[in-house]
């Protein structure tokens, strides 16, 4: 575990990075059209997948880093998958 | 050294935060696609950048697999957004609405 300096810089970065999921959330949910919502899905994914890697330092264990990577897998396949949906009307032709 | 690794996390969070929040202030779909790479390219960057420092002297050895992340990023972002804007292309034209009109 960070203390001090140090650690009050990592739990401000995790503020910020809350702050920006709270964006995302936003355009998510107002969005006019379905593209803008999956864009706001992907940004959310990103920002989750830093908020995750920010709480691994912050607890100084490597077990944080496969479930970062995990969450960018996942977001690369669900984005290319709506996208491809809004394209075509399905996912798999 | 700590410290420094630590700055970068918040300067690859911050740029983060601008990304989401340009996903907010911009007018049109097409605008809006830029600012979030900010943050999944030199944010991502940053911050994995900081993991690797603080690990490297937290293990005292080269700690590197964070790499994989920032090159599966760097790789995917532009094929998910490629996609993303073709679609939303498609569905502007199947409405009439062509906004690539003026350049002609």
């Amino acid at each position: 575990m960070n203390a001090g300096l140090p650690g009050a810089i990592l739990m401000l970065a995790q503020i910020v990075i809350a702050l920006a999921m709270a964006c995302a959330l936003y355009r998510l949910l107002r969005g006019p059209r379905a593209q803008d919502r999956v864009l706001a899905l992907d940004t959310l994914y990103v920002n989750a997948m830093l908020l995750v890697l920010t709480f691994g330092i912050r607890e100084a264990a490597s077990l944080y880093f496969e479930a970062a990577l995990i969450i960018g897998v996942m977001g690369f396949v669900s984005t290319a998958a709506l996208a491809k949906f809004l394209l075509r009307g399905e996912v798999i032709e | 050294m700590s410290t420094a690794a630590a700055l970068l996390v918040l300067a690859g969070a911050s740029l983060a935060l601008v990304g989401s929040l340009g996903l907010l202030r911009m007018k049109t779909f097409y605008e809006r696609v830029h600012p979030p790479t900010m943050g999944t390219t030199l944010g991502t960057g940053l911050v994995l950048i900081g993991s690797m420092l603080f690990f490297t002297m937290h293990e005292s050895r080269p700690v590197l697999h964070e790499i994989l992340i920032g090159v599966f990023m760097t790789l995917n972002t532009p094929v998910t957004y490629l996609l993303l804007v073709r679609a939303a292309l498609h569905r502007d034209r199947a409405e009439g609405r062509d906004p690539l009109k003026s350049l002609n």
